[in-house]
Formats: structure tokens, sequence, C-alpha cells
């Protein structure tokens, strides 16, 4: 049964029935990242999809506030009108995990989908200003609000960002919205191993230019971009986005630094707009639903040594975006997921989440990286305060 | 002194354990590390709201994160409440400690334990000072992008537990922006670390949870942050305007037009005077308000954003235009604008406010600001980060004049009651501490605030972590 409230009235109504009977309830965005985390163990499904609707938009003030069931397509929508857009660049999880259906601006946030602009302009939660939530008992929470700069209380606002529907449902979001850039180019770096790549990478991010998205593209995955033909040889990518003027003076600086690595080439802007999208989107690994598919969060000089590493026992292929420090990772068949985590911990930590994979192997291994003993008791107690029985999501995220 | 703000009872248990206590952590820590003496107190009683004071049970000093963890475990096991205390630059009170408290003090951790150019970060123990940071990785061509205005003093530690902003974050966002891990001491001493050089958690966002918590969920001490390259130049330009509303809406239409400058801040005629007066910075002394907006990046990027926000300003009757001509120039400005609560405590004592509110009301509420404050009979100076719509009304009072004090405390928290009905908040950055507590019935409901108090649990059941902030003494659960 999918209950599918109307007001926020209705889902905590809703919720407090559902917790009076013990019911567990799986919570439902557009569902277009459900296979995201665990299979989770429910009997109902509570739904945002009645929930719509633009409830605030300032655009002089750069903040809008939705219900957690808006489409992002519309919000989308509304914002390129007045040419403003989520600065995190919130990934599309459609074509990678195989789903359909429309991602809503609630699923966005409770699983905290940032893009390639993350590493420099903050993830989904950085530009999340205010939440309405109902928890497990039924009752409806606000928190943050809708300014910039708030330390009223406890911030229980990143605390929801991220919890993939475990510690509430989300009934309405306010977040910060910035300008579209005038212009966008990128600078292509050819030829360059994983290795090389990293450390150019790490010389523009420390240059005065502002590079607003640096990714790797080995050999492998350089043709799978379908709307950019990218010169021959591995491809790192550099983005920089502004002014007209500004753009073209910082692309001539970035330009003669790294021809010391390798031999440079430009994007225009229509090109690199659909270059970074296919980014966001990690449009090489589509199409493969049986091939396990990780998202690995490291430090950046880190990811190339992990996935060298890995290479020398495992069928794997990767690309690198964040300066290097994601790393998406498509295995051949076995999802190795020992080997990798292991690995993760010896090379100075970070975290691996499964993405993607065939049933049978979600059903055995643990979508999410674990925390060590201390760390996860803390978050099962925060889990109990705002679920203290337990009904949201079971089992999704590990030991909570 | 002002006595309106309740703290909890001591608890008598533990007072009257005193030299029991000071003895055992005498033997926990070394000699240095511990103190106790009535007069060595005395500095530790209050912090920048400096209105209350308190003399702590002790001090510690640890040195390092399994000294912390000692005192804790042994805080814990005996119930002793314990105050976090970095550089005592709190202006809401933070780190006013109580008759049965320990203060846990940071100024021993002050080491930078790494600084890593290939993945833009530093490590730090909490000790060490904002400002600090930035000159150690200045060098390597990147620095630590929150700033507040007490940066030469203020530390790691305490602007995690405030979640800091400053002039600067309008571009660059606040301390829950700019922090990727922690090491921090639980209540129970347990030792953990969240988050570390890599990006986002593996699961909930507790990093996210911690920054800002005031001191209630444990003690950070060690933090990884996050370095941005140095850009290849700032300049701050003044813009002076007859009247605050002018420069008010000038505010909202630059930010509205899509320009984000790395800071906008905002001086009344009083702040204007008191602040030059100090600093001699050569502001205008002939216009109502002024805004500062830095502008960064090559010369010509810096042109190019200045061009489009004269033209604003001009749409917004801009009386005065002056670009800084010089290095000097641009480090009087700013130092004019960090000054400016000193400046004031020179000429008057004051409290400072923090709310923040919609940058469509910044005008409104300036407006009604000035209202309450003379219907209190006081004097009101306006100075503070307008490009995010976070207020610092400072309201002039005498403090050897209860009714006096008691007029100011009351007329802010108006003005604070005005900032959330505006659509705001009580503070923006300086925390709720003290000061705030008993106002935030008027921004958050029994439901709001109950959750808060039942997450602050799930890290100390008991409350003895920095246990009067921050929530209302009343209606808390009990322990």
């Amino acid at each position: 049964m999918t209950l599918t409230p109307h007001t926020e009235n209705d889902a905590a109504y809703g919720i407090r029935n559902a917790a009076s009977r013990g019911t567990m309830l799986s919570i439902m965005g557009g569902g277009t990242r459900s296979g995201f985390g665990n299979s989770v163990l429910a009997e109902e499904t509570l739904s945002s999809s009645a929930l719509t609707g633009i409830v605030d938009y300032e655009p002089a003030e750069m903040v809008m506030t939705a219900k957690a069931g808006t489409p992002v397509a519309e919000i989308e929508a509304l914002l390129a009108v007045n040419r403003q857009m989520m600065g995190f660049e919130p990934m599309d999880h459609r074509a990678v995990m195989g789903t359909a259906g429309e991602p809503t601006i609630g699923g966005v946030f409770a699983a905290n989908v940032s893009g390639p602009r993350r590493f420099v302009a903050g993830a989904a939660r950085d530009s999340l200003l205010g939440i309405r939530f109902v928890n497990g008992r039924g009752e409806i929470i606000r928190a943050g609000g809708r300014v910039m700069k708030n330390v009223t209380g406890l911030d229980l606002v990143k605390l929801l960002a991220g919890s993939h529907g475990t510690l509430g449902f989300l009934t309405e979001v306010t977040f910060r919205v910035l300008p579209v850039p005038a212009t966008v180019e990128t600078i292509v770096l050819s030829g360059l191993d994983d290795q090389a790549a990293t450390q150019a990478m790490a010389v523009a991010m420390a240059m005065p230019v502002e590079v607003s998205g640096a990714a790797h593209l080995p050999q492998t995955v350089r043709g799978r971009f379908p709307s950019v033909e990218l010169p021959d040889g591995e491809a790192t990518v550099l983005r920089l986005e502004g002014l007209e003027a500004s753009v073209s003076v910082r692309a001539e600086k970035l330009c003669d630094m790294m021809r010391s690595f390798g031999s440079v080439s430009r994007l225009g802007p229509d090109l690199s707009r659909n270059l970074w999208k296919e980014i966001r989107d990690v449009a090489p690994y589509k199409g493969f639903p049986n091939k396990p598919l990780w998202r690995v969060s490291v430090a950046p000089s880190i990811g190339h040594q992990l996935v060298a590493a890995l290479r020398l026992e495992a069928g794997v292929d990767a690309f690198y975006d964040w300066q290097g420090g994601l790393v998406w990772m498509q295995m051949e068949a076995d999802p190795e997921e020992q080997r990798l985590r292991r690995y993760i911990k010896a090379l100075g930590g970070g975290h691996a989440t499964l993405v993607r994979a065939p049933d049978a192997v979600r059903e055995r291994l643990e979508a999410f990286h674990p925390e060590c003993d201390a760390v996860a008791a803390l978050s099962a107690r925060v889990k109990q305060k705002l679920d203290p029985d337990g009904i949201f999501n079971p089992g999704k995220m590990a030991g909570v | 002194m002002s006595e309106a703000i309740r703290f909890l009872k001591p608890r008598t248990a533990v007072v009257a354990r005193r030299a029991t206590i000071i003895g055992d952590l005498v033997d926990l820590l070394p000699p240095e590390c511990v103190v106790h003496e009535a007069r060595e107190l005395v500095p530790f009683e209050t912090d920048a709201f400096v209105a209350y004071r308190r003399l702590p049970l002790a001090v510690v000093l640890p040195k390092t994160t399994e000294q912390v963890a000692a005192v804790m475990r042994y805080c814990h096991r005996y119930g002793i409440p314990v105050i976090a205390r970095g550089a005592g630059t709190s202006l809401s009170g933070g780190a006013i400690p109580q008759e049965d408290a320990v203060v846990l003090g940071l100024s021993k951790m002050t080491r930078i334990l790494e600084v890593d150019p290939a993945n833009r970060t530093a490590t730090v123990q909490a000790g060490v000072t904002n400002l600090r940071i930035s000159d150690a990785v200045s060098p390597e061509g990147f620095f630590y992008a929150p700033d507040p205005s007490s940066q030469l003093a203020c530390t790691i530690g305490g602007n995690i537990g405030m979640n800091s902003g400053g002039a600067h974050c309008l571009k660059y966002g606040v301390t829950t922006n700019n922090l990727l891990g922690v090491t921090m001491v639980l209540v129970d001493g347990t030792v953990i670390e969240l988050g570390g050089k890599h990006l986002d958690p593996a699961g909930y966002d507790l990093l996210g949870l911690v920054c800002g918590s005031e001191g209630q969920l444990g003690i950070v001490t060690e933090a990884t942050v996050r370095l941005i390259a140095k850009p290849e130049g700032a300049r701050p330009v003044l813009f002076g305007f007859d009247t605050s509303q002018e420069a008010g809406a000038c505010v909202a239409d630059v930010i509205g037009s899509g320009i984000i400058p790395v800071a906008i801040e905002f001086m009344d005629k009083p702040a204007i005077e008191i602040c030059e007066a100090f600093a001699q910075a050569g502001y205008p002394l002939d216009v109502g308000a002024l805004l500062i907006v830095e502008v960064e990046g090559s010369e010509a990027e810096m042109e190019a954003t200045l061009k489009k926000i004269v033209e604003i300003a001009g749409r917004h009757g801009v009386r005065t235009v002056r670009e800084s001509q010089s290095a000097t120039e641009a480090a009087l400005i700013w130092k004019g604008r960090k000054s400016a609560f000193g400046a004031t405590g020179r000429i008057s004592d004051y409290i400072c406010m923090d709310g923040t509110v919609p940058l469509g009301k910044l005008s409104y509420v300036l407006e009604k600001t000035s209202e309450i404050v003379e219907r209190f009979g006081l004097r009101v100076a306006n100075v503070f980060h307008a490009g995010d719509g976070n207020m610092h009304p400072l309201i002039l009072f005498n403090a050897n004049d209860p009714e006096d004090a008691a007029r100011a405390e009351e007329a802010g928290n108006e003005i604070l009651k005005l900032c959330v009905d505006a659509g705001g908040c009580l503070t923006g950055e300086h925390g709720v501490g003290i000061e705030k507590r008993d106002l935030m019935r008027h921004q958050y409901s029994d439901a709001d605030l109950n959750q808060q108090m039942a997450v602050r649990a799930a890290f100390d059941p008991d409350w003895i972590l920095n246990p009067s902030k921050v929530f209302p003494l009343e209606g808390r659960p009990a322990a």
C-alpha cells in the first residue's frame, strides 16, 4: 500500500498512525534513486509525490522554497527563466541506475546529491538553508530558515541532508541558488596518465583562476561522452566559469601553466555545458546494469593510487572528478567490496558507496561504507531520537 | 552588572567536592595544565559578553587529545559540568563558566599538524588561531576563508563551536562549509574522528551537526579545513549614500543582479564616525551610510565587476565612490571595519546583536531598529555583513546604570524578535550562548526545540557539556 499525503498534516497523521501500528514505511520521492542504499523491508510506502509546488522564490535574494515532491525539472525550469541555478549541480541518477520517473527536490536533499562543482561550491547540504519534516513520532519539525547565515540552535538541516529518509519525512525544503555564469569554457589536457593528471589538477587548483570543475577521463571512458568529441588520448578537463572577459583572461593563464604537463586544447560554452552534464551523470557507465558501480570519496591525491592498487587484483574501470577525489568505479563482475574498503582505509580514509549492482549482489553487500563502532553507535542513538520506533526506511543505511 | 539571565543552579554535590576534584585533575594532567587559585581563575570568569561572569571550579589546559579524553572521562564519571573555551571572544556568552564547572581551555593546543597543498587542506589543533591558519598556508598560495573580526585571537575550535562567519563569507561560506573533518572527544572520553580529507560523510552528517553546537556535543581537539587559492588581487571599494535605506536597497540590487562580491559590509553614520576616529581609514564623514564592497581577481576582472556595481549604485543615488589606491589603504579600510566593536567599546558600553534577515527586508529592519532603540532612549550604531543580511546593531548604553543596561537588553530582545518576524533568525554567526537562549521559543516551536534537545541528548544525556547555554532552562527533558 502507498500513502500519498496531500498536506504536511496528512503526512503527520499517516506517520503517527503507522507508528502506533508498528508499520514500517518505505520513504519515496520520485523513485529515481530507489536502488540507492540497501533494500528496505517495509509494509507500506510513504510517497511525497502529492506534496508539490514552489512555495516561494525570491530571485533577488537567491532563495527558493519548494515542497519536497516538486520535480527537479520544474525547479530548474523556473530558475533558468531567472538565469539562476542550483550551484551544487545535482546529478540525475536515472541513466546510470536504469530508473525511470521524475527526480524530486526532496530526493536531492535526502540523498545529498551533488555534482562536479561540489568540490568548490559545496554539496547539496551546503545550499540547504531550512527544512520542514515529520519525525517518526508524527511531529512536524522545522529546522533552519531562509537566510544564508543562521547559527540558531542545533543544525538539524545538515543532519537530515543525506540521511536517505531514515530520520524524517521531508515535506518542504528552502535552499540557496546561484546566478548562472555568463559563460563557461573547458581546458582539455591530453595524454596524461592518472598520476600526472592528478598532479596537474592539484596545480590548477592552487592557481588563482577559480577552476569550477576538475575531472580526469582515462582512455577507457574518453569516447563515452556522446555529445563531445575529445582529442585522442586521456583527457584531463578543467572548467572555468564567469564573466566573458574574466574567463578568457583566466583561460590564457591556465593554459600557459598547463602546457608544461601536456598538449592543451579548449572547448567552448556549448560543448563545455554538455560535457560537464555528462560527467555529472556518469555517462560512461550507463547501460551496464550488471556491472557493480561504486562512488568513492577520498582525498584527491589518493584516488588514482586506490585505482592502481585495485587494478593489480581486480577488473576495474574508473574515472575521476573533484580533482581526483571522487572516483566512479565500474567493476567488471565482482564488486570487490572487502578489497576496496581495505585499500581506502590503508590509503588514509574516505568511503565507498555501492550505487548500482545486480539484485543478488545488493542483497549480500552493505551499500554504505561502515563506520567505526563509536560513530556507528552515535548515529544509532541519533536515529533513535528522531525515529524511536524505527519505522522509516528500515535497513536502508547500515547500523541505523 | 546585569543579572537578568539565569544560570543553572550549581550542582551542590560537585561544589562540595571542589578540593578533591582539583586534586584529581592535578593527578591527571601535568602541573602547568591545571589552574585553580582564585586569582588565576578570574580571567576565565567571562568572555566577550562581559555583562555576565561566574568563577569556574577549575580550569584545565590540556595539550593533547588524550589529556582531553582523560578529563572528560573523569568529569563524566562524577557529573561535573565542562565548558569548552577557545580564546574567550564569544559575544553571546558561549564560554562563560559556572561555579560547578571545569573550563576546558584550548590555549595549549596550538600546533599546526599538517599543511597538505596537493589536497588543499590544513590539519591543526583546535587552539590554533583563525588567522594563523591563513598565515601558515600563505607561502603555498592558499588561505582559510572564514574571517571573524576577532580572527587574530579566536581559535578554530571556537569557530567550530559557533560555526563562525565573517566578512568574506558571502562568497566562501561560513565555518561549516569549510570544515572537512574533526577529531573529537565525546562526553565519556571516547575519541572519534568525523570526516577527513575527503568530501561528504559515509553516513549521517555528524560533522555538520557538531559544527555550531556550542560545545554541547563534545570537545573538538583537531580540525581539518579546506584551503582556497589566494586571489590574484582584492580591492575594497567605498560607496557612500545619503541614507541607510538607499544603501540597503543597493545591496539587494547588487546581489539580485547576479554579482556576488567577496564581501559587502554596511556602516551607518554613527558607526562610520566611531570607526574613522579609531582607524583613520579614510571613510567619508559626509554620508549617512557606507558600503565596503570587496571584489577580487585579476585587474581586468576587478574592473569589470566594479563597473557593474558602480552602475547599480548610481541607480540608488550613490554620493561617493572611492577605490583603495594601495595595499596599505585597503588594509586600513578593513582595519576600520574589523575594529568596529573595539572602537565602539572605547566610547561607550554596548551590546551587539546578530540577527539575520532576508535581503529584501534590510531597509525595513534598519528603520524599525532605529525606532526601537529611540523608544528606549538609547543610541545605536549599525555595522554588519549586508550581503548575507547578517545585521549587527550595537546598542550603546551605560553599564554603570543598571536601568540603562536593562533597557539595552530589552531593546536588543525586541530587535531580535523583529529579525525573526521578518523571516530571519536570532543569530547569524555569534551563537545563542546565554545571551539569546531565552528568545529561542520566539524562533522555534516546542516540538522544534524538543527535537533539537533530544538529538543533543544522544551525545550528552546528562547535560554536563556547557549546560546553561542555547536551550531555555524551562522545559528541558529530565536528565
